[in-house]
This record gives C-alpha cells, sequence and structure tokens, in this order.
C-alpha cells in the first residue's frame, strides 16, 4: 500500500504534538529495532492512532487536513481512514473549533438539576459549548467538561453558568473534588471493602497507599503463584461488575491457559453508562488500588502488558492514574521486575474520546488497535482472540478492586459475603431524587429499599427507580423490596446492570426520560448494523410522536411498533448496545409509565383510540 | 479436454441440522455456505446484503440471521463457522420477523428501487411495509458534515432518510448515496479485501455514518484508483458507472435487452475474463465472475471502463 496524502501539510505545533506523541509511545531506535520507519515496525503502529489524535486536538484543539497528512504518514496508515477514526469521536472535530470547549451534559440527571441554564447563559456569552451524554458526575450535577486546546481538560461539578464562564484552569477546578465524601458518602467508615481506603487514603501519594495495606495482596498472590490466585478468584464466586456478570475466575482461566502468546489485559474504565460513576470515583480516590489489581491480573494470567482504557470524560482520574502509573514505575511496583520478584508488568492509559461503545470489550479492543469503535463478532471471544488477535483479559474497574479484597480474606471467605451466587459487595450510583447521591459499597443482598435509606431517602414523592442504566429498566415503588442480587433483579424482570440507581420523583417527567435514552442511544450507535443503526432512530421517533400525542394510527400501533423494533434490536443486534437499547422502553411501557395526555388537536379527535 | 483439478485442504465433515434435517458440510463453511450447499431451495435462498462471494464476511446487515440452538441471539450465517451438532432454524417466527425488519428499516431510510431483484422478491416475501414509519424526511444537505453523539431531536412526523445529494465528480463513476444501505462492502473491496488502495472509509457515527474519503474531498482528490471495485460489489446502485447513471436518468436504461459476454481483457497479460454487459449494441458496464481464479471479480481501471476502443462506433448525435 502506497499512501496517496494531499499536499495539506501540518503547522509546527500540529508536528511536534503528534511527534511527540509517537516517539514516547514508541521509544528510541535500538539494535533488536534498528528502523522503526520501516517494514513490520512502519506497519505495527496503527495502535497509536488513538493517542496522535489526541496529541492534534489537545495541542490545537482540531484535527486540520495537515496534522492528519501528518499522522497518516507517521502512523502508515491511510488518510481515509485516520478521517474515518477521528469521525467516529465525539469529543474530536474535523472542522476548525475553538480553542475552548465547555461540554454540558444534558442527561437525565443534570438537566434535572438545572444544565439547560447554563447552556442558555454559555450561548448567551458567545461561548463555544456542546451538549454532551451523562458525564459521570451525577453526585455533583449539573456537570461540565471544559475541553481547551493547549491547556488540560478538567471538569466542573457542580456548575453554574457564573461559575463556567469564570472558570479558570485544571488545578484550580480539581480542588472541587477534594472532599471525599461528596461522592463516596461512606467514605472513613469501618467494614467498607472496595471503599475501604477512598477519602481515607493520599490518592497521589505511594507511601501513603503502602501505610494503608497497599501493595499487601500483590504479596500476597505472589505467595500463592498464579494458578492458585485464579483458583482464589474461582472460589469467591466474583462476576464481572460492568454489566454482563461473567465469572471472572472462568475468564482468567481461559487467558492464562491459552496457548498462543502474547496474553494482554484490558482495564474497561470507559465508564460511560448513563447515571454511573463508580468506577471514577474509586479511580480518583484510590488510583493505586487500580494499579496493584491489574497487576494482580496480569500475574495470574500471564500478560506481561495491560492497557487501561479510560473515558476521555474523566480529566481528573486520567491525572491521577497517570501519576500513580509513574511512581509505581520509579518504585519498581511495574516495570520489567515487579517487586523485584521476577516477573514484568507495564501499564499503558489510553484515553478514549467520547464513545459509549467502546465500552462494549470488543469495541474497546478496536479503538486501541486504532480502528473505528465498532464491535466485533461473537465468537471468537477476546479470551481467544482478543487485542490483536491475541489471549486477552478484560475486567471492568470494580471487578479487578474486588479481587485486592479476596486475596486478602480468601476466595472462600469472599463467597461468603452477599448472598446466594451474587458474592461480594457492589458499589451502587445512586443520584437523582435522593437526600445524599453519591457511590455506595453494600453487601449483595441489600434490598433497594435499604439503599435507599442509606442515602438519607427520597426527596419528594417516589414515582420510579431506573435500575442499571439506560440500559436498564425500572422499578416502581412496589418493588423496593427486592433485594439488590443478580437474582433478585431478574425475578423482576430488572437488571443490575452496572449499579446505577437513578431515582426519578413524581415530578420527574417520565416520558422525557425515556425520550432522553432513545436519543442517547440514537447518538450511541457505531452505526454498523441495521437493527442498531436504523432501530435507534425509529425508536426516537416513535417515542416523540408518543409523548406529544401524535401517535402514527393509534397509540396501539405505535406500541406495536416499538416492539417490533425493540424485538429486531434484542435479536438481530451485533452487541449489547443494540440488545439493550429497547430496555429502558419496553420496561417503561410494562410498567405503565408512558402514560401521556394526548394532545387532542393533533389527531383530530381522540376517537377513543388514544388511551386516556 | 482436460482441466486442472484444484485441490484445497482435505477437511473434516461435520455434522449439522438445518431445520430438523441432517447435513454434512466440510470444516470451514459458514452456515450461509451450508445452507447453500446442502440446503434446500427455501434455505439457500436465504437474504443477504453485505455478504459476497470474494469478501471476507462483512457481517453488518444482519438479514442472513438464522436461530442457532443454544444462543440467546439470532446469528448471522454468513460470518458464523458451522461446529458439530449445530442445530439451525432458518424458518421460524423469530428469524422471518428479524428480517423482515431489517429490510423495512433498510427500505424506510434508503432508496432501494435499484437495488437487485432479490431483494425486491425478499423485500415482497417478507412482507415489508417500510411506510408505516412515516413519510420520508427531505433530502439533506448535511449528511457529510453531522457531529458524531449529535443530532436534531425529530418530532416524528417524517421518518429519517439518507437522502442526499448525488456526487458526481468524474468521469467514471457516480456515487448517489441516497441508496447506500452501509454493507462495508465498497470499503472492503477498496481495502483489505481487493485492492489495497483504502481511498474511501465509513465515518461519522450511528445513522449518520456514510462512505467518504478523507474530509469529503472529491475523488480524483483522493486515493482513488478508479479500479471500480466498489461498484462491483455494490448490491443497490449507490456506485455505478457514469455511463449507466445517464442512460437510466435518460430513460435510455434497458435491463430486459441486456446480454453479457465473456471475453478476456486484451490490455496485458494477467488474463481477466471479463463480462461485457451489452445494451443495444452498446457496452454497458464490465464485470468480471466473482468465481474466476483470476480476478475473484476484481478488475482494474483498464479492464472495467476502458472498453471505449473496441465499440468503434459512429457518433451518435
Amino acid at each position: 500500500m502506497d499512501l496517496r496524502l494531499s499536499s495539506a501539510e501540518p503547522t509546527a505545533a500540529e508536528r511536534n504534538a503528534v511527534d511527540n506523541a509517537v516517539s514516547r509511545m514508541l521509544g528510541a531506535p535500538s539494535d533488536s529495532q534498528p528502523f522503526l520507519d520501516a517494514g513490520h515496525n512502519a506497519r505495527g503502529r496503527r495502535h497509536l492512532l488513538l493517542p496522535a489524535l489526541h496529541a492534534v486536538s489537545d495541542a490545537v484543539g482540531w484535527i486540520s487536513p495537515g496534522a492528519l497528512n501528518h499522522i497518516a504518514r507517521r502512523l502508515s496508515v491511510p488518510a481515509a481512514e485516520v478521517y474515518g477514526v477521528a469521525t467516529f469521536y465525539a469529543l474530536f472535530s474535523t472542522e476548525p473549533r475553538a480553542p475552548r470547549v465547555v461540554h454540558v451534559c444534558d442527561d437525565i440527571v443534570c438537566s434535572a438539576a438545572g444544565s439547560e441554564a447554563i447552556a442558555t447563559a454559555l450561548a448567551a456569552e458567545d461561548v463555544c459549548w456542546l451538549s454532551s451524554p451523562c458525564l459521570g458526575l451525577c453526585e455533583r450535577a449539573p456537570a461540565v467538561l471544559h475541553q481547551r486546546a493547549g491547556e488540560p481538560d478538567f471538569s466542573q461539578a457542580p456548575a453554574s453558568a457564573a461559575a463556567v464562564l469564570a472558570a479558570t484552569d485544571a488545578s484550580r477546578a480539581d480542588q472541587v473534588f477534594a472532599d471525599p465524601r461528596v461522592s463516596a458518602p461512606q467514605a472513613g467508615q469501618a467494614g467498607l471493602r472496595l471503599l475501604r481506603r477512598v477519602g481515607v487514603v493520599d490518592p497521589t501519594s505511594l507511601d501513603d497507599y503502602r501505610a494503608h495495606g497497599g501493595y499487601s495482596a500483590l504479596r500476597r498472590a505472589i505467595q500463592l503463584g498464579p494458578s492458585r490466585v485464579i483458583e482464589e478468584v474461582r472460589d469467591s464466586g466474583l462476576t464481572g461488575r460492568g454489566g454482563a456478570a461473567f465469572p471472572t475466575g472462568v475468564k482468567w482461566d481461559g487467558v492464562a491457559t491459552a496457548p498462543q502468546r502474547p496474553h494482554y489485559l484490558i482495564c474497561n474504565a470507559d465508564e460511560s453508562e448513563p447515571g454511573t460513576f463508580k468506577d471514577r470515583v474509586l479511580m480518583e480516590l484510590d488510583p493505586f488500588g487500580l494499579i496493584e489489581a491489574m497487576t494482580i491480573a496480569g500475574y495470574a494470567t500471564g500478560c506481561e502488558l495491560g492497557y487501561l482504557y479510560i473515558r476521555g470524560e474523566y480529566p481528573l482520574a486520567t491525572r491521577r492514574l497517570q501519576a500513580a502509573i509513574e511512581a509505581a514505575y520509579r518504585r519498581g511496583y511495574l516495570g520489567p521486575d515487579v517487586m523485584g520478584e521476577g516477573f514484568a508488568f507495564d501499564i499503558e492509559l489510553r484515553r478514549g474520546a467520547g464513545a459509549y461503545i467502546c465500552g462494549e470489550e470488543t469495541a474497546l479492543l478496536n479503538s486501541i488497535e486504532g480502528y473505528r469503535g465498532e464491535p466485533r463478532n461473537k465468537p471468537p471471544f477476546p479470551s481467544v482472540s482478543g487485542l490483536f488477535g491475541k489471549p486477552t483479559v478484560i475486567n471492568n474497574v470494580e471487578t479487578l478492586y474486588n479481587v485486592l479484597e479476596i486475596l486478602q480474606i480468601g476466595g472462600p471467605g469472599f463467597a461468603e459475603i452477599g448472598a446466594g451466587r451474587s458474592t461480594g459487595t457492589k458499589l451502587f450510583c445512586v443520584s437523582g431524587a435522593i437526600a445524599v447521591p453519591g457511590v455506595y459499597e453494600v453487601a449483595f443482598g441489600a434490598t433497594l429499599r435499604e439503599l435507599l435509606e442509606l442515602a438519607g431517602g427520597v426527596t419528594g414523592q417516589l414515582r420510579a427507580v431506573l435500575l442499571g442504566g439506560a440500559a436498564g429498566g425500572f422499578v416502581l415503588p412496589s418493588q423496593l423490596d427486592t433485594p439488590l442480587t443478580l437474582e433478585g433483579t431478574r425475578d423482576i424482570g430488572a437488571t443490575l446492570g452496572s449499579g446505577v440507581v437513578l431515582v426519578l420523583d413524581t415530578a420527574a417527567d417520565i416520558p422525557a426520560v425515556l425520550r432522553r435514552i432513545a436519543a442517547f442511544f440514537r447518538d450511541e450507535s457505531c452505526g454498523q448494523c441495521v437493527p442498531c443503526r436504523v432501530g435507534t432512530v425509529r425508536q426516537e421517533e416513535a417515542l416523540a410522536r408518543l409523548t406529544r400525542g401524535a401517535p402514527r394510527g393509534s397509540w396501539e400501533t405505535e406500541l406495536a411498533l416499538l416492539s417490533d423494533l425493540a424485538r429486531v434490536m434484542q435479536d438481530a443486534s451485533i452487541c449489547g448496545l443494540g440488545h439493550t437499547a429497547p430496555a429502558a422502553v419496553q420496561s417503561a411501557i410494562a410498567l405503565g409509565l408512558l402514560a401521556v395526555t394526548p394532545d387532542p388537536s393533533r389527531n383530530g379527535s381522540t376517537s377513543g383510540k388514544v388511551r386516556p | 479436454m482436460t482441466t486442472p483439478v484444484m485441490l484445497g485442504a482435505i477437511r473434516r465433515l461435520m455434522t449439522i441440522t438445518l431445520d430438523g434435517r441432517e447435513v454434512r458440510v466440510p470444516e470451514g463453511y459458514t452456515i450461509l455456505e451450508a445452507l447453500h450447499a446442502a440446503g434446500d431451495a427455501t434455505q439457500a435462498d436465504t437474504p443477504t446484503l453485505c455478504w459476497a462471494p470474494n469478501l471476507n464476511p462483512v457481517n453488518a446487515c444482519r438479514v442472513c440471521v438464522v436461530e442457532l440452538e443454544g444462543s440467546r441471539v439470532l446469528v448471522p450465517s454468513c460470518a458464523r463457522k458451522v461446529e458439530n451438532g449445530m442445530q439451525v432454524r432458518t424458518n421460524t417466527e423469530r428469524v422471518r420477523h428479524s428480517r423482515r425488519m431489517v429490510l423495512e428499516l433498510l427500505a424506510s431510510s434508503v432508496d432501494l428501487s435499484q437495488a437487485g431483484d432479490d431483494v425486491q422478491r425478499w423485500m415482497a416475501s417478507y412482507g415489508v411495509d417500510p411506510q408505516r414509519y412515516g413519510p420520508p424526511a427531505n433530502v439533506a444537505g448535511d449528511r457529510d458534515r453531522r457531529h458524531a453523539g449529535h443530532h436534531h431531536h425529530p418530532d416524528g412526523s417524517t421518518a429519517e432518510t439518507v437522502a442526499q445529494p448525488i456526487k458526481i465528480d468524474n468521469e467514471l463513476y457516480v456515487r448517489d448515496y441516497s441508496r447506500c444501505i452501509m454493507c462495508y462492502k465498497c470499503v472492503k473491496a477498496c481495502g483489505t479485501d481487493a485492492q489495497f488502495t483504502f481511498a474511501i472509509t465509513a465515518a461519522g457515527r450511528g445513522f449518520d455514518t456514510r462512505i467518504a474519503t478523507e474530509y469529503n474531498v472529491e475523488l480524483p482528490d483522493s486515493a482513488c484508483v478508479y479500479c471500480g471495485n466498489c461498484i462491483g460489489v455494490c448490491p443497490t446502485g449507490a456506485l455505478k458507472s457514469v455511463r449507466e447513471h445517464e442512460l437510466r436518468e435518460s430513460g435510455q436504461w434497458d435491463p430486459a435487452a441486456e446480454t453479457i459476454t465473456t471475453t478476456i481483457c486484451s490490455f496485458c497479460g494477467v488474463g481477466c475474463n471479463l463480462e461485457l454487459h451489452v445494451q443495444h449494441a452498446q457496452i454497458v458496464n464490465v464485470t468480471s465472475p466473482s468465481d474466476h481464479s483470476v480476478t475473484h471479480g476484481h478488475l482494474c481501471i483498464k479492464g472495467r471502463f476502458g472498453f471505449q476502443h473496441v465499440q468503434n462506433l459512429p457518433d451518435q448525435a
């Protein structure tokens, strides 16, 4: 393949940004790799595409044709393909854009908390702003993300129009996040497991981490050896906390015993499910815990390299983790000889760029490899053929923190916590109409009612709880005594998903909530398969007709149409996004939450066809 | 005449069940290949859009889904390899529903009027009703510039479509993306599955995904080498030769009168088989059979477009 590029040349700033990013990650030529710009070396660097795009976007605020050509040349990737990847991500612009952009969260919680007023004020002040899906700061709603060329990005929450306009820089904005009790109200309490160190340990200090029991789990793992670590994880009954609840021990065993080498570890920190912020809180307040847990996972499954793929909208967590990784390297907790124990483990931090779908594990693989974040067909599963076609273990952030606990108390001890097949504790992201929103840790088996009481109770009259996020479903006040376990929620047709507990009171506009969810999936569908690509559009259109009381035909034909769409999305989509895109809408219909007052002027008459 | 016999790798046979009937097919076959090779007439007529015999399975359109015992969701027959003991069902209500909906969703958002006869037949037999989503929305001029993660919120009075202005920016082919079902075949043919030119890509996201060059530059400014292999694989008429486009526009396109003459390309020594599509004594298109061992259905600019010299007709104007 010969690259054929246009004559556009990069500016000096763009060229430097790309060259620095690429050479930092490639390293200098060595005896084993004398020719970095030829042969397999040149063709094998496509995985640097996303970091290179970030570098340009961070430096100048958009991806110009000249910068794109330079990336194409440095990475041996065709210009069209670079463009295809760049336009896949919401945080990148391929058109000139103001150097400072404010992303205003207009998702369910933030819009109820007044994000629209912020947007209106920014528009009046001629500030470049964009609406954004959930920014994962729901406990501090409303939230904004400042994306700035030439300086670090930062979040602001709770935000007000005045505060957003007055925002200065990242270091000052980060101070707002200093009090851990705002995000994790239980911080500092005895008996916590996952949140044990949150709010207690200094997230910037490796010494303080060690003083609070850090790296004892890794020592324990090394005493046990890889196969016994996996045995403990299997005995613990730990299941994935990202939403799919797959047994972690089975996953680890599959990769550890795979004959093909190398093995890769990926920590999926692309937390983007609307209403979810638990991983962010863990990473911001206990970053070394994740580094240690990844090291253990890598040790157990025979991986020498772990990728930490973090959501692009999490600047503070990214800074904390980057600093933690560097500190761990300096002190020998990462690198060619971890803790002098004779095994190697490196962590590479990769930033997403605004794509919910990249939390889907195979889309995440493509994203890291430098392709569009489109899910792959399964089988083969990642444990057989994952990153670069090699056996790959992919774990959610919260899942990995659980491994630390398993090594402290042993697999069987861990299995005794919780209820039934749902072992251990679980983090819930409680937000919305609740007195004290935040991340709460409870043992599996606590009821929804107990969780809401723990969070200070519902403000106002409870209408419903959105459990599991946009991909989840609704729970009615009559179902509050449901135990929060995998089985308990399944029995009532709900799902725990990623642990979202979004509380809606009677003031909430549930049809509007559904429309926001439908719009979310329409935006976040990757566009690869027909059921999801077109189905999410048609679902949003049908909901729009219903919520403004103007159904085509009758209310019943619209519900039948939504049901037809739901079935094809659930049955024939490629990945979990399509499978769950109709879940919340169908749940609301089943529970009678979609009743809206029909507008008689729209249909000519109400003729008895429209449900009152 | 003796012909060489190509002996592929010797493959084990797998036993699978197609709608209750046991068949044996070689290991490595996809379910679709098994349906083609060992299925009855209905099973062999499994609808496909993004599949082509000369491309790797794209697995995007999902119209070929079948029910597989033990699988929670339907599986794409074009991409799923057979395994011993698989029980496949192709004619259940669930399968028919998904196939109907895929065709219906496409028909409601894309102009399928120039898709092949098979597509028209499948739409009729699966009972597709694209009208139930409402009247199609107007042509959108901004599709190339839409930003991932943002869209105008609809009121539902019209059904959004991919309708957009046609792109005519070179002398050999036109790109009419109002007819594009995003099957990715052209991207594959331009890239890893045939030409390795990578002039076009899928850009954008979700419903706003479109086939594009970098920054939507016109084809002459892109990496395009005009091999036309994208035209060769397009199933819906979104990509076609300028000649076909002009004949269609002027009402002179006459597929009923078309004859096909097989010959061998005279430009170089490779020996590509050509199929000359002739209407009213004029070559209107040139293709190559997908099962031809030299071309696998793909050609270069000379074979596909360099036919004017054999016509040598007096100027009809």
